[in-house]
């Protein structure tokens, strides 16, 4: 491949690139201020299950898109984990392109509509953006609109069905419909491969159905891409775990000729407290399965799931983020999230945590149980809480959380949701003879993703530990390019 | 989509169905079980494997009418289809050559209980089953239990058939008459923990299989965990057989009700419908 110094010269060099950078200059860009998301009332909102986020019109895309200057040396795109080329898609809105915007999206990112969603922009491209970085300014939204050339496109009714090359005949398995898998079989189809993807559950989507709720994240936005790769050629079969309805060694049997794990690291971890295991207390993947992936909130649907009025979700990612905003949607009166490090310190996403204080959930930073106390039905009445302060930096760069002696006290809640983690998927490891993991249980893979055994390749969450949408796509579709590479060497013999 | 191609109906609620579902019935072992999920807004059932026919790609579940799912399920007949269901899960059961094995099981945990002493009886051990239930009429799979004991004792609550009296007697009838190597305990919950009690008393090691609450069956969600051994175990992973002198049978009859209250709405507004 050419230079990509060179060929950001290049593209930024065209005419309309250049025409569209004199149409404005540089000062009036500098000087408008970043657009704000039009999103529902938080207190209409949090007794509703429909997307906070309502999206940019055209005209305020096209206003947001004059804000990027167009820089010769585009940082942000360092940010990108897949290195989307960012300023060309924000100048193809500017210009009205909307579908173009669009395109160039999806030359790097499978999935634009969800990351354009879910992504930590804060900490990735936007982190990086010129304005960020140089003007101490607000930066461009670049996920904002994300966002918005993908749904236009979808909305369009003019989304490319991409081509596909000849069938070459090769059949070839994801194991998980996460968006590892996903972007992995897209890839795959593409270049003419017989493309299977196994899911264990009875729904297609990984941690994008399970998981995220449809207040961040709707549904239909992951069921649309799910539809065209089944229009590329993909087959998708569910309620079939790979390990247990069939080996990897029983489906090579059935000719498949290489392997993608992308099973994702759906164990929850609970922290081994006294009476942890009290009713009421669920780990995060219980409570949102139950709520996004099973209905159970909803009147007609036979999964139950208890309802609180004194929530409390333990930590501070996006998990317990996306608990304890159910919990308000649910009808709790109080939802709370306990945190046993500051505010500045969690790791979800500052919208999420933004959205969450306007929905009114109450954060208790730098506390962390130590006991749950039950009533006679063994139904959580109390948490044991013990206050926390920020001692030396640990091996993460964030100050370590210290316990304060004789700091207890206790409050009363009807339900906790315990989100502090998750671990790797432990089934195929451990039904491949050979396959190399590390010692916290991810399986290890080579520079093209290839892992120990050599027609088996793996990303995402069950080679990172729990990590982000963008990454487990990015392995995806690195997986797919170096399986690729292995098959047709491999013919080759 | 999974078809259903025989119905027989045991007692008033315990109903046998045979279902199509060809990779499961090659790779399930003794031990095994499906979650079986109906309709678009049906809830996901976790139900042990009673037999399959590899050749003809079917599985057995034997099926006891508790709630709005199991009721559902048995009301289904002969060319209708299971929208979803996955297996085997859960660890299949060791089976070795222990000697004399004492098959312990109360009402529906007969189902359970009969691919496990088929292969325990394959193995080479002595097979004493101790069939209990209520009455008479939920007496079930006595024909086929016998087909892999080499001893069958009937106990009865109200004396209706077999011998009157509790599981545990029946157990202690055994153990007081000859040397038992292991034991088996499969039923409701109440039940395996009198059960395990019995065995305790005679240092008999011991197996009980666990029906906690499940959602996903893979690992994933904790909803069917238990305490075993002082340590926090996933049924659904880890079991869901555990040696049965060292679960927490109280904490998990305690989980067990946890939706007791919505579970009995739920049916009788069923049943009204
Ligand atoms: C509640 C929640 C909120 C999140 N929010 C964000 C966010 O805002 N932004 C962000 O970037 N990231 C977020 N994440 C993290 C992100 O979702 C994950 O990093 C990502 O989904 C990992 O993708 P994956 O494809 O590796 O695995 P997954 O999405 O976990 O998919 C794995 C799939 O494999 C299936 N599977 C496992 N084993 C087998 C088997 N043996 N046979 C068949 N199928 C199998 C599983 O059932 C599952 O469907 C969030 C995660 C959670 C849980
Ligand atoms: C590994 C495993 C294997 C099982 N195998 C079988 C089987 O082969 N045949 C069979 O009939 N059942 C089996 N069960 C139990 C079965 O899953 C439950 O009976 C079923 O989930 C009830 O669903 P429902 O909607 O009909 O009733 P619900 O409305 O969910 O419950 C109705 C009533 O039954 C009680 N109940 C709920 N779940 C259970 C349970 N797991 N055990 C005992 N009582 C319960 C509730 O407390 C409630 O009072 C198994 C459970 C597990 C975990
Ligand atoms: S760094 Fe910011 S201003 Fe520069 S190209 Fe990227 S988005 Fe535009
Ligand atoms: S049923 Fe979800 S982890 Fe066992």
């Amino acid at each position: 491949m050419e230079n990509i110094t060179d060929y950001y010269k290049k593209e930024r060099a065209q005419e309309w690139r250049a025409e569209i950078r004199k149409a404005v200059k540089v000062k009036e860009r500098t000087s408008m201020e970043r657009t704000k998301m039009p999103e529902q009332e938080p207190t209409v909102r949090n007794k509703n299950n429909l997307e906070v986020n309502l999206g940019l019109a055209e005209e305020i895309a096209v206003k947001e898109a004059q804000r990027c200057i167009d820089c010769p040396d585009p940082t942000c795109v360092k940010g990108c984990p897949v290195n989307i080329y960012i300023p060309k898609f924000i100048k193809k809105i500017e210009i009205g392109d909307f579908l173009g915007a669009a395109t160039v999206l999806k030359e790097t990112n499978t999935l634009p509509a969800v990351c354009g969603r879910v992504c930590p922009q804060e900490k990735q491209c936007e982190a990086n953006c010129f304005y960020t970085i140089k003007l101490n300014k607000e930066p461009v939204a670049i996920g904002y609109l994300e966002r918005f050339a993908a749904d236009y496109e979808r909305n369009s009714g003019k989304t490319a069905i991409p081509e596909v090359a000849e069938p070459n005949g090769i059949k070839v398995a994801s194991i998980g419909s996460g968006p590892a898998g996903l972007a992995w079989a897209a890839d795959m189809v593409k270049m003419g491969y017989d493309v299977t993807v196994f899911e264990a559950l009875h729904e297609i989507g990984g941690v994008l159905k399970y998981g995220i709720p449809e207040f961040r994240l709707p549904n239909s936005i992951v069921d649309f891409e799910i539809d065209n790769l089944k229009k590329m050629g993909v087959k998708f079969v569910k309620n079939f775990v790979v390990g247990k309805t069939a080996t990897i060694d029983d489906l090579r049997a059935k000719g498949f000729k290489a392997f993608f794990v992308g099973s994702g690291a759906g164990l929850p971890r609970f922290m081994g407290i006294p009476g942890e295991n009290s009713i009421g207390i669920f780990s995060s993947n219980e409570y949102l399965t139950r709520v996004n992936l099973m209905n159970a909130a909803k009147e007609d649907y036979d999964t139950p799931v208890l309802l609180g009025k004194n929530v409390a979700v333990i930590g501070g990612g996006n998990t317990a983020m996306d608990s304890v905003r159910t919990a308000k949607r649910l009808g709790a009166e109080r939802a709370m999230i306990i945190y046993r490090r500051s505010r500045e310190e969690m790791p979800a996403r500052l919208e999420e945590v933004h959205h969450a204080l306007d929905e009114e959930v109450e954060f208790l930073n730098l506390n962390n149980p130590v006991e749950y106390i039950a009533d006679n039905n063994g139904r959580v009445k109390k948490i044991r809480l013990q206050r926390m302060e920020l001692g030396e930096p640990d091996e993460s760069g964030r100050r370590r959380p210290v316990p304060i002696e004789g700091s207890e006290y206790e409050i009363e809640v009807d339900e906790v949701v315990v989100a502090v983690g998750v671990s790797p998927n432990p089934l195929i490891p451990a039904t491949v003879a050979g396959l190399e993991t590390t010692k916290w249980g991810t399986i290890t893979v080579n520079e093209n993703l290839q892992t120990s055994v050599e027609d088996i390749f793996a990303g995402g969450d069950i080679v990172r530990g729990g990590a982000t949408v963008i990454l487990a796509m990015g392995d995806g579709r690195k997986a797919a390019t170096g399986m690729d590479k292995y098959l047709k060497e491999k013919i080759k013999k | 989509m999974n078809k259903i191609v025989e119905k027989e109906q045991f007692s008033e609620n315990v109903f046998k169905l045979v279902v199509e579902a060809p990779e499961v019935a090659v790779s399930r072992k003794a031990g095994h079980f499906v979650i079986i999920k109906l309709g678009d807004k049906g809830e996901r059932i976790p139900l042990t494997i009673a037999g399959s026919d590899p050749e003809r790609g079917t599985i057995d579940l034997v099926i006891q009418r508790v709630g709005v799912t199991s009721h559902k399920l048995t009301s289904l007949n002969v060319g209708d289809e299971i929208t979803d269901l996955v297996g085997p899960l859960g660890k299949a059961t060791h089976i070795e050559n222990f000697g004399t094995v004492l098959a312990a099981c109360g009402g529906v945990g007969t189902a359970p209980m009969l691919p496990i002493i088929e292969a325990m009886k394959k193995a080479g051990n002595k097979i004493i089953t101790v069939l209990a239930a209520r009455t008479k009429d939920l007496i079930i799979l006595e024909e086929q239990i016998r087909k892999f004991s080499d001893e069958v004792i009937i106990m009865t609550d109200d004396g209706s058939y077999g011998n009157k009296g509790l599981v545990t007697k029946g157990m202690e009838d055994v153990i007081s008459r000859e040397k038992i190597d292991k034991s088996i305990v499969i039923g409701p919950a109440i039940m395996m923990k009198f059960a395990a009690l019995t065995t305790k008393k005679y240092n008999i090691p011991t197996e009980a299989s666990l029906n906690t609450i499940m959602v996903d069956g893979t690992g994933m969600c904790g909803a069917c965990r238990i305490t075993v051994g002082g340590k926090t175990k996933f049924v659904c992973v880890d079991g869901p057989e555990f040696d049965a002198h060292e679960v927490d049978f109280d904490e998990m009859l305690m989980r067990l009700a946890a939706y007791k209250e919505d579970e009995a709405r739920a049916y009788e507004a069923y049943l009204n419908n």
